[in-house]
């Protein structure tokens, strides 16, 4: 059991930068995400787009702001489950709660914090009347052990960097790698689309464009796949796996049924005091959250999770005193024995 | 700068007649997102960088619509349920041209 004071769910740019604020309370935090890299969005979808509305930022990319976000909150030791969704939370009488992963990973803490944006990241699945049947069984949507395709007829689908950068890496473990791609132009970066074309020439890989997926054979495994090329029309194609890779889009997922007030698909806070939600202890910062007014901006999430710390720690503590302080004054002192402060003021006399 | 009016069909299969602004650089995607035409967070999901599909949309009348820039037309590549009439709705920007223009949003997927 990992336990914490503050759970955050979701590690994008709220929920990195409330290890932050939270760290100054000397509370310590623990984050889970469903996706493998912390970031959220700025991660997965547009990692190399500017952003300009970041305070005293006048241009950042997206990876830079997660990657600056990282190093902000480093001393103060945040613990990450990546790759694992939220799925059940439980109330336990001391008023604390335990969290539970869709891998039966168990935390425990006394704040629970969703910043869970848009909702964790499911990847598409292309309109195949039987995937479902073969989902686990030679169709997998995410690669999580390369090992898994040694030696075996791969065929993936999907014009992106993940496609042509999976492609590329299982050239040299699988024994067929196949490319199916709607269009003969790729969106990924252009150093990946040469390689590809390269191990196109070498023969290494298979390339089949324009071309789709329409069909898989198998009875329990899946043993071929259907496919449909502009030219030629349908043909089979031999395989042990397919591997669809499609990009990923948000779902709000079981968070919905944890007896939260949801209103057009995000979570009602009380925006006047302190972001909680319907139920105490269990606070909704960032895109997931609404209220009067909402704006679905990063440096709106940043706001709100500052005013959800000072809540969090009155909530953990009813009996301390406690006034904020300014980073200036105070220093920031990292659980990891660091400490960052204001130089001290030279006094000279004048003779 | 005038105001027009366009035809939207929703997922559910119903059409509404709004007004769109045209001096706000708004887009299809965002118009339809101010009357609530879409539940919110079934749209526009990237914020308007032709990098989800969650706008597309199929366009009913024979507008001359600005031609698709490489990113939309590499997004429609991956896309799902996509017609010869699909566009991706935050790349149609409002402009006095658009008046009368017919869309019918696609599923969401």
């Amino acid at each position: 059991m990992i336990t914490t004071d503050i759970l955050i769910i979701g590690a994008g740019p709220t929920g990195l930068f409330t290890v932050f604020e939270a760290g100054l309370l000397k509370l310590r935090c623990h984050l889970i995400d469903a996706l493998p890299q912390p970031g959220g969005q700025c991660s997965e979808i547009y990692p190399k787009k500017p952003i300009y509305d970041i305070p005293a930022y006048p241009e950042i990319l997206a990876g830079d702001l997660t990657d600056k976000l990282m190093e902000q909150i480093k001393q103060f030791e945040p613990g990450f489950t990546l790759g694992q969704r939220a799925e059940t939370i439980e109330k336990q009488a001391d008023e604390t709660f335990i969290v539970t992963t869709n891998k039966g990973t168990k935390h425990h803490a006394k704040i629970v914090a969703i910043a869970g944006g848009l909702g964790s990241f499911e990847p598409r699945k292309p309109l195949i009347d039987n995937i479902a049947d073969f989902e686990d069984n030679g169709v997998e949507y995410i690669i999580r052990d390369p090992e898994l395709y040694r030696n075996k007829k791969v065929v993936i689908s999907g014009g992106g960097d993940s496609a042509l950068d999976w492609a590329i890496f299982l050239t040299n473990i699988a024994s067929e790698v196949t490319l199916i791609h709607r269009r003969n132009e790729f969106r990924g970066a252009l150093d990946s689309v040469e390689k590809v074309q390269e191990l196109k020439n070498l023969g290494k890989i298979n390339l089949i464009t324009p071309a789709e997926v329409v069909g898989i054979i198998g009875k329990e495994k899946l043993t071929g796949v259907v496919i449909e090329k502009e030219s030629e029309g349908k043909f089979m194609l031999d395989a042990d796996h397919f591997i669809p890779l499609f990009g990923l889009s948000p779902k709000l997922g079981p968070i919905a049924n944890w007896g939260l007030e949801i209103e057009k698909n995000a979570i009602k806070v009380n925006n006047a005091l302190d972001y909680q939600t319907n139920i105490p202890g269990i606070y909704a910062i960032g895109d997931v959250n609404t209220y009067p007014g909402k704006l679905k901006l990063i440096l709106c999430g940043f706001h709100e999770a500052t005013l959800m710390c000072q809540s969090a720690y009155q909530r953990i503590f009813p009996n301390k005193k406690y006034v904020m302080k300014y980073t200036t004054v105070g220093g920031v002192d990292g659980f990891d024995g660091t400490r960052k402060e204001a130089p001290k003021a030279v006094i000279k006399s004048i003779d | 700068m005038q105001d027009i009016q366009l035809k939207i069909t929703d997922r559910n299969g119903v059409t509404h007649e709004v007004i769109a602004p045209t001096d706000m650089a708004m887009n299809l995607m965002e118009v339809t997102r101010s009357y609530e035409l879409a539940e919110e967070g079934t749209i526009g999901i990237c914020g308007g960088m032709a990098m989800c599909a969650s706008c597309q949309c199929y366009v009913i009348s024979d507008h001359d619509l600005p031609p698709k820039s490489d990113e939309e037309e590499a997004m429609l590549a991956e896309a799902f349920y996509v017609k010869d009439n699909s566009r991706l709705g935050c790349q149609i920007q409002m402009t006095p041209e658009l008046d009368g223009l017919e869309v019918e949003l696609a599923p969401e997927a």
